[in-house]
Parts: C-alpha cells; sequence; structure tokens
C-alpha cells in the first residue's frame, strides 16, 4: 500500500496526518518528542500537575481541542514518539529511537519539522540562567519549571509578552521586557497584522496586561550584554529615550524569532531560497507546499507563521500529496489558501514589528563567542573571512575556525555567523551565508553505529 | 577529577544557586538517581535536567573553556546540556527523563 510519512506531531503535522489518515494511503507519523504538540502546543509531562488551563486563559481552547485531534489521528496512524529522524536517502527516512535504527521508505514525504529559537550572540549569552524564548516556555509547560525567579524577556518576537504574561500566570516575577524593535516600526507594520486581527488583539491584550501589573517595557533597546559570574544577574542594554540600562535578574529568556528547521529538507534534495521577509532561507514550495518530487513541506519548518498557519499549510500539504498520488484529500483548498495567505501577510507585519537586528553584528567585540559549542569568538570569525579576498563564505569559515561545527551544527550560531561575515564584506551574499546541512541532523549513540544503514 | 569538570554545588531545591524554579509538582513515584556519585531524588516524568537544575547552578563545564553550563534551547536542538550516562554514553539532559538507578555525570571522570 501507498505509504506518506509525516515528520513531526506538532500543529503542521498533526494535521496533515489528519488528513492523510482518512485517504487509502497509510500514514507513518514520526516525533521527537515523546507526546504530540511540537513545540506550540506542547503539553505537560504525565503526572505533571500543571493547571494548563490558567496558563494559557483564553488560549486554552485551541490547545485543548488540538490534543484530542491528535489522540484521534495517533490512534489512527502508525505514530512513532520518541523518535529521530536523522537523515532522508533514498526515498526513505532514516529513523534512531531509543535502542535502534530503522529506515521506512515513503511514496510521499511530508515534513513539519518546526522552527527553533533565532539569536543574535552577545557578550555572556553563554552563561548559566541565560536561555532561548521558546526555552523558558517550553521549560515550564513540559516540566512546571520557571528559568528563575526574576526573568529578563528580551529580544525581538511577540512571544516576548506571550511568555512573559504566561511567568506572571505560573507565579513566576518579571524584571522586564526588553524589545529591540521600536514602537515607531511596530506601528508601520500594523496595516498587514490587520490582516489577523484576532492575533493582533491577544498581542495587544498581553503587552496591556503586563503594564497593568508594572512591568517596565522598553521598546528600540539596543542589549549591550548578559552580565554575571557564574549565572546571569544583569541584562545591559541602551534605550533610546534613556541613559544605559542595568536590568538586575536571575534568569533571560532571549529571542529574535524564529528560524526554520531545513535539515531534512535540504537532505531530501529540496531547493532552500533566502526569504527576504523573514531574513531566513527556506525551502522553496508551491502555495501549497510541494517542495520537490514526492516532498511536501509544511508549518513553520517551511515558512515561519504561528500555529493557525502551520495547521493550515499542514491541510494543505496532505491534499498536494494526495493529489499527487492520484488520490482525493477532504480539503476545501481554496479557502485553505485564502486562509494562508492572511496569516502569512500578518507574518509579514510581524516580521516588520519585531526585527532581526543583524545590523548589530558589526558592533560585537571580537571576544564575543559566536560558536558556543566550539567556543570559537566572533573575531577568530573576522580573521578567516578576511583571508577570503572579500567573499564571506560562511562554509569555509566553519572549516576554518570550527564555527558552526559542533554538536547543534550551527543551528544556533549560523544567524550570527551570516550578519558577522556579511559585516566583513559589506553586504550579504545569500548563496553563501548558509551552514550545509550534514548527517546525522542530531547527533546519534555510537551503539546504533552497527545499525546504520545507508 | 575535580577541576573545570568538577560537578555543580548541589543545593536544597528552592535555593538561591538553583537555576530551575518549580511552580507545579509532579504527582508520580519517587526515583533515585546519582550526579557526580551523590545521591539524589527525582519524580517520574521529570527531565534530567530538571532534576539537577532544580537544586544546582549548571550542569557541567563547557570542555574548551571550562565555563559553566546550564542548557540554551530547552527543547532538544542545541546539544548544550549534555551530561554522561555511563561510560562513553553521552546525550541531552533536556529530552532524556530520570530512569531509577540512573547514574550521571557531569563530566567523562566520575568519581570512582
Amino acid at each position: 500500500m501507498t505509504r506518506v510519512v509525516v515528520v513531526g506531531a506538532g500543529p503542521a503535522g498533526i494535521a496533515a496526518a489528519d488528513v492523510l489518515s482518512r485517504a487509502a494511503v497509510e500514514v507513518t507519523l514520526i516525533d521527537e518528542a515523546e507526546r504530540p504538540g511540537g513545540q506550540y502546543h506542547r503539553a505537560p509531562a504525565s503526572g505533571l500537575q500543571l493547571d494548563m488551563r490558567r496558563l494559557l486563559d483564553a488560549a486554552h481552547a485551541s490547545y485543548a481541542a488540538f490534543h484530542a485531534q491528535a489522540a484521534s489521528v495517533c490512534a489512527r496512524v502508525d505514530y512513532r514518539p520518541a523518535t529521530l529522524v536523522w537523515g532522508v536517502h533514498g526515498r526513505a527516512v532514516h529513523l534512531a529511537a531509543r535502542g535502534f535504527a530503522q529506515s521506512v521508505g515513503y511514496d510521499a514525504l511530508v515534513l513539519a519539522t518546526g522552527a527553533t529559537d533565532r539569536v543574535m550572540p552577545l557578550p555572556g549569552w553563554t552563561l548559566p540562567g541565560v536561555f532561548t524564548l521558546g526555552g523558558a516556555q517550553a521549560v515550564l509547560k513540559d516540566q512546571g519549571c520557571l528559568i528563575g525567579r526574576r526573568v529578563v524577556f528580551c529580544g525581538s518576537s511577540p512571544l516576548l509578552y506571550l511568555a512573559a504574561v504566561q511567568y506572571l500566570r505560573a507565579g513566576g516575577k518579571v524584571a522586564a521586557v526588553i524589545d529591540t524593535t521600536r514602537f515607531a516600526e511596530k506601528l508601520r507594520a500594523l496595516p498587514d497584522m490587520l490582516a489577523a486581527p484576532g492575533v493582533l488583539g491577544q498581542g495587544l491584550r498581553h503587552m496591556a496586561a503586563l503594564k497593568r501589573r508594572g512591568v517596565p517595557i522598553l521598546h528600540g533597546a539596543t542589549i549591550d550584554a548578559f552580565e554575571g559570574k557564574a549565572r546571569v544577574s544583569a541584562v545591559r542594554c541602551t534605550s533610546p529615550d534613556s541613559a544605559p540600562l542595568r536590568v538586575a535578574c536571575d534568569a533571560v529568556a532571549y529571542g529574535h524569532g524564529l528560524r526554520p528547521e531545513t535539515q531534512l529538507a535540504e537532505l531530501a534534495g529540496c531547493t532552500l531560497r533566502f526569504d527576504p521577509v523573514q531574513r531566513v532561507h527556506v525551502p522553496e514550495t508551491d502555495p501549497d507546499g510541494r517542495a520537490g518530487h514526492a516532498i511536501y513541506v509544511a508549518g513553520d519548518g517551511g515558512s515561519i507563521g504561528g500555529g493557525q498557519a502551520a495547521a493550515v499549510s499542514g491541510r494543505l500539504a496532505a491534499a498536494a500529496a494526495l493529489h499527487d498520488l492520484g488520490l482525493a484529500a477532504d480539503v476545501d483548498v481554496a479557502a485553505s489558501r485564502a486562509s494562508l495567505a492572511r496569516l502569512r501577510r500578518f507574518q509579514k507585519g510581524v516580521a516588520a514589528a519585531f526585527r532581526w537586528p543583524g545590523e548589530r553584528a558589526a558592533a560585537l567585540d571580537d571576544a564575543v563567542i559566536l560558536c558556543r559549542c566550539e567556543n570559537v569568538t566572533v573575531g577568530e570569525v573576522r580573521a578567516a573571512i578576511a583571508l577570503q579576498d572579500g567573499v564571506a563564505d560562511v562554509n569555509r569559515a566553519k572549516a576554518a575556525t570550527r564555527c558552526g561545527m559542533g554538536r547543534c551544527q550551527g543551528r544556533f550560531c549560523g544567524a550570527g555567523l551570516a550578519e558577522v561575515a556579511a559585516a566583513c564584506v559589506g553586504g550579504h551574499d545569500h548563496g553563501r551565508d548558509r551552514l550545509r546541512v550534514q548527517t546525522p541532523i542530531k547527533p546519534l549513540p555510537m551503539a546504533l553505529a552497527g545499525d546504520l544503514s545507508p | 577529577m575535580t577541576g573545570p569538570s568538577g560537578p555543580p554545588a548541589a543545593a536544597p531545591e528552592g535555593t538561591p544557586s538553583a537555576i530551575l524554579h518549580r511552580v507545579a509538582a509532579f504527582d508520580t513515584p519517587l526515583l533515585r538517581f546519582t550526579l557526580d556519585g551523590r545521591p539524589m531524588q527525582a519524580r517520574q516524568g521529570e527531565s534530567v535536567l530538571a532534576a539537577i537544575l532544580c537544586h544546582a547552578g549548571h550542569l557541567r563545564r563547557h570542555e574548551c573553556s571550562g565555563e559553566p553550563r546550564a542548557g540554551f534551547c530547552l527543547m532538544g536542538a542545541c546539544q548544550d546540556c549534555w551530561v554522561w550516562f555511563g561510560p562513553g554514553e553521552r546525550g541531552r539532559a533536556c529530552t532524556t527523563p530520570v530512569a531509577d538507578g540512573m547514574q550521571v555525570s557531569t563530566s567523562p571522570d566520575p568519581p570512582a
């Protein structure tokens, strides 16, 4: 029988698997996490007494609806939780679960691999107590823990406000929200953000709730450093309308929006292109997510769009896969395309209202650690780029310095590396500013090496 | 061996040196594990990262710089939270649940 493999059980993967499971195909749904949800709908570990209704408030209804749908989908398909897809090769995905390796062939592959936080390296970003913004939410929802007792939320993302509100609801203290995008830029982005007035309204309510609770909110600030000895103790920043500030804290949640996890798409042969709006590399797709022969991409792994857009794009990708297999899908394709276009327009506004501060890389001190895995500094990378005769090739810089060669494979230094390289030569070269994928896409235990076939 | 790979300073849960601050409890069975040979407790469902960082100020020291690290992405992507689970067996603390009897080390040379 025809087999469709879906990678990822977040909003996009579950939506895709739901559509596929109603057609005459066998569906294998593979997810690295122990429970469905992805990051957007992450659920507490079994037995954790966390009041999700209180934590999510108005968003709880969609969370509950997702998990009801996910429970039904996972029961209908070949669901493989706690399983890493570490490679794609020869019309098969290659898996590692605890203690064994396996390959699963596919007739169509839907990649719903999601995204991780995009960060600009800064002095002190490796200090204990500094975590990604998504991580601050993940450890709360999954483990019932706050990253500290007095937390600064900083960077540029609508999730700064959402996560700060969730920390207040969970009993935490928020020292400040430090947003690096100016308020005027947010106002200019309003027309696009009005494409999804409900989501915009939620964001404004979060800002108002923080103000009511007396949380200082800075707009248009520059984050200069995370300070501390064995642990972060302050964020040093400069606000356009005040003198340099030092905000005391014992933890920092830091992020500049999201970057798609494109490794499996690249291995599957998809073309990656630079998206000038989000300023990230994304797989080239048609409007329904077709990214190559029998390859479909959905959710934030294809285009940063948030949970709602992920679910719609998951349905569209599944419909496209079924159509290409000569099968019918129970999806209103025209309505879904219109809905996705509206949500993407909203995200265009979000990208402008919460801007990636790439230009800040030029001002970083040479001593700042750029690659936190391999402990490579900004200065070492600048020296390597200087030897490239005016070309800023990040893969050559990686070979020369080990920047991006560590265990995270450039997921967390790659965005900063591209900006440092561009600043060295006075401009971006998007053909040369993306670190190439390597297999396995995440580290595997040596014990599995004997079982790995390809 | 101690020095740059020394174990994190343990402190009772909720003391200022602990990185994480627990706001919701598990109603699951109590598990015992060791961290660098010292007895520790966790609840079933707790990640190795949460079980350690609710008591300690870091997870490991960086291989080159010796600086303390306590994880970063907390979602299985950055690999900053690696600890040792036995000879030659390393992995992420953030996505590994504690198992009863687990022997966790913050360095490749645990105390004998």
